[in-house]
């Protein structure tokens, strides 16, 4: 599974790096997280600073010209989203311009398309991704059904947890159809028979949990691939996208651990003189090199539409959940007592790690679907 | 026609060119890879060739210089620049043709040579290499001397136009098959540590040189001691300056973590994949998964391990190609590549239950025997060539810049 694909960046990726990086460290570094936080910020986003980002053209990054899109692409998004990581900047990249913006090229009817990716990729319009149920992510476990009638369909069922949730003006609601198969329904937040409870989660990532009593919606809501493949798609890039974000994290993690080894003395000393130290940290940058590599080839191949694409995006996110549990908690321990409280900013980190390890599966999820693709 | 226009038809040229000549000379039992190391040229004037094809293959591509391909003709390379030989190479792996000699005087001596050596000691060392004429072994570590290198105390004296060496190194690679050493020596023994070391070219065939292979483990023994007395050496075999040797044993054990890292790579794909084997040992579910969920679970750990390190080995090839050099990239390499190798050859005999614990005997087959004698084997590799714990060191101090 070695890759004919680069795994450097281009000259255009690394202007698509300064773009973004320049946008996060001035209008999102982490204070701006913490102030959304100690606000209680209802939406847990600022829809300001999307709009901006929608001018730089990351809104619709995966939205061809026609429908007012930047056609920038997938690896542009995980740029993006790493960045965001850095500072933990609460946007709507991932659920909007990587999944919602994906079912709809991929899975729309005409006139929704229409209407819905231009809005999206002017930015005016953020969708949250609804399709956990149970307790932990399961690709088939989808109970919410979508009975077709003459003018549309109507959805009963819940979501356990729905990403970006609290932000979003609609919801990407993935329901079993009357033949039995899974599509997802594109449904407004002010739907009648829409039950929506903000999640207040301890990462402060925006999300809800949603009930649909007889949800009705048009006949154009329903987004559907030919081949049925349109869930496992955007699971897929969910995972490889979730992962650039929790490398950006990891890499903020230890560069600052790494500057705190460097200053922190004791014993008269940097206590990154001492092995015990020393010798963990060059580990995690061991672990954090070998993530960059299997994030970047599984992006690279999900663009490329790649056949190995479905492992490599399950083996990312395996590495990046693992990397980033591993950093995060060795930056608390090696920040000690400071590592623990809520100023020193490694503790939002940590637990951003935690929350980030179950969205779209956890590793052992992710190590299963790597072994079942490879046949064992 | 732009430079990058003329440049691509001159190397698709070549491709063609190397590509007919492969066909016609790469004899079809070298289109597959050796069994065993053992089963490899090594070259030396005590190799002996395993079969006529392996003869012909070697001296074919030596005729068109293409052992070492980027090494100037007059040193017995052909001359080629780094994408020319980049196309020799995916020509050679499309019909799936065996390196015809390994070789660490190749991998390891020479890019020193050209870097650090004489006119005179390029001429005089570097054809025979690429002929596989002449086999090097590395005179690095010794009973005093481990992971604190530096300490070493073998001595050379300066006498006229000779040095006298006395001293001892230990887990010399194939001492016992080599021809020469490359060794690192003790020039003067009143300056710092790292300042009196020089690096010095040892022929084995000299006087007071003795040669002993140590047991190990695996039952094998790649490793020897070897005994200097009073070993008269030319100092015209000097390499550098007298009380450069540090400088230039770090620069090479660069070169050597990079091919150690290169040499697992290459060996781990020839064997069967371990979910295969697990598959036979303790058998899969009505949807072919293992049987044994935790077994399972960490193939797949590794496995997916082992896909991440080649991809990091892929960057860090890439970014080399791109202009920069295998410094501590190539310690990440080391370590990670070695550990892998630890844990799959550990698993590969878990899963075989006590079909894995054989030593010898019909009771078992040549695999399940390999297998053991290779887990065995695989616990030197985070040991060899500067041991886990020190490429951690590497790191910390090239990498992250920690102090200490």
């Amino acid at each position: 599974m070695a890759t004919t694909r680069t795994l450097l960046w281009s000259e255009d990726e690394e202007l698509i790096r300064r773009s973004a990086r320049d946008l996060v460290q001035a209008r999102m570094p982490i204070s701006h997280f913490r102030a959304l936080r100690d606000a209680g910020s209802a939406i847990g986003m600022s829809r300001e600073v999307w709009r901006e980002m929608a001018g730089l053209g990351f809104a619709g990054a995966l939205i061809p010209e026609r429908w007012g899109g930047a056609g920038l692409g997938l690896v542009a998004c995980a740029i993006v989203l790493e960045e965001c990581g850095r500072t933990l900047a609460p946007t709507a990249t991932l659920a909007t311009a990587v999944l919602a913006a994906t079912a709809l090229v991929e899975g729309g009817a005409d006139a929704t398309r229409d209407a819905e990716l231009p809005r999206i990729a002017s930015g005016e319009s953020v969708l949250g991704f609804a399709h956990d149920e149970g307790l932990h992510h399961a690709r088939d476990g989808v109970s919410t059904r979508a009975a077709a009638g003459a003018d549309g369909f109507t959805l009963h069922g819940e979501k356990s947890f729905v990403l970006d949730g609290t932000a979003a003006d609609a919801f990407l609601v993935s329901a079993r159809t009357d033949a039995g198969r899974i599509d997802l329904f594109l449904v407004p937040r002010t739907s009648r028979g829409l039950r929506i409870t903000p999640l207040a989660l301890v990462d402060h990532r925006s999300a809800a949990r949603l009930a649909l009593e007889g949800v009705r919606v048009a006949k154009g809501a329903v987004l559907s691939r030919k081949d049925g493949a349109l869930l496992p798609r955007l699971c897929d890039r969910g995972a490889a996208l979730l992962a650039a974000e929790m490398l950006g994290s990891t890499e903020e993690v230890f560069a600052r651990t790494l500057a705190w080894l460097k200053e922190r003395r004791q014993f008269g000393v940097p206590i990154g003189s001492f092995q015990a130290l020393r010798h963990r940290a060059a580990a995690m940058s061991c672990e954090i090199e070998l993530t960059r590599s299997i994030v970047l080839a599984a992006v690279r191949a999900l663009e490329a539409d790649a056949t190995d694409a479905p492992a490599l995006a399950s083996a990312a996110k395996a590495r990046a959940t693992d990397t980033f549990l591993l950093v995060a908690a060795e930056g608390i321990q090696m920040h000690g007592g400071l590592g623990v409280t809520d100023e020193v900013d490694i503790g939002l980190f940590y637990k951003r790690a935690w929350t980030s390890r179950g969205i779209f599966g956890d590793a052992a999820f992710h190590r299963d679907r790597f072994a079942r693709l490879g046949g064992y | 026609m732009s430079d990058a226009g003329s440049d691509h038809a001159r190397l698709e040229a070549f491709r063609a060119e190397a590509r007919a000549w492969l066909e016609a000379h790469c004899p079809p039992a070298m289109r597959a890879p050796a069994e065993s190391d053992e089963a490899e040229f090594w070259g030396g004037r005590r190799a002996a060739f395993e079969s006529e094809a392996q003869r012909a293959w070697l001296e074919r591509m030596v005729e068109r210089g293409w052992t070492a391909p980027t090494w100037p003709r007059e040193y017995g390379g052909a001359g080629l620049d780094a994408a020319a030989a980049r196309v020799l190479e995916e020509e050679m792996r499309r019909i799936g043709a065996r390196a015809p000699l390994k070789s660490l005087g190749m991998w390891m001596l020479a890019p020193i040579l050209f870097e650090h050596g004489t006119e005179e000691q390029r001429r005089e060392h570097l054809p025979p290499i690429a002929r596989g004429e002449i086999r090097w072994c590395q005179g690095y570590s010794e009973p005093g001397a481990g992971s604190d290198l530096a300490s070493l105390s073998t001595r050379a004296v300066r006498d006229g136009e000779m040095f006298v060496v006395d001293g001892q190194k230990i887990w010399t690679s194939h001492a016992d098959l080599a021809d020469w050493m490359f060794c690192l020596v003790r020039t003067d023994p009143d300056l710092p540590k790292h300042k009196g070391i020089s690096f010095l070219l040892i022929d084995m065939a000299s006087p007071g040189v003795r040669v002993r292979p140590i047991r190990l483990i695996s039952g094998a023994s790649p490793f020897c001691e070897t005994f200097f007395t009073a070993v008269r050496v030319p100092a015209r075999n000097l390499v550098g300056q007298a009380g450069a040797g540090w400088t230039i044993a770090k620069a090479l054990l660069a070169h050597e973590r990079a091919a150690i890292s290169r040499l697992r790579d290459g060996a781990v794909q020839e064997e069967e994949p371990l979910e295969v084997l697990a598959r036979r040992c303790v058998g899969a579910d009505a949807e072919g998964r293992i049987a044994d969920p935790v077994l399972r679970d960490r193939i797949a750990q590794v496995n997916l391990d082992a896909l991440c390190n080649r991809l990091a080995l892929q960057r860090s090839t890439e970014a080399e190609r791109a202009g920069r050099e295998p410094g501590p990239g190539s310690s990440m390499a080391k370590l990670y590549g070695t550990e892998i190798n630890k844990r799959r050859k550990e698993l590969r005999v878990a899963i075989q239950g006590w079909r894995g614990m054989g030593w010898e005997g019909d009771a078992f087959t040549p695999d399940e025997l390999k297998s053991v004698r290779d887990w065995l084997r695989s616990r030197a590799s985070s040991i060899e060539g500067g041991t886990s714990e020190i490429q951690l060191d590497i790191i910390a101090k090239r990498v992250l810049g920690l102090p200490g």
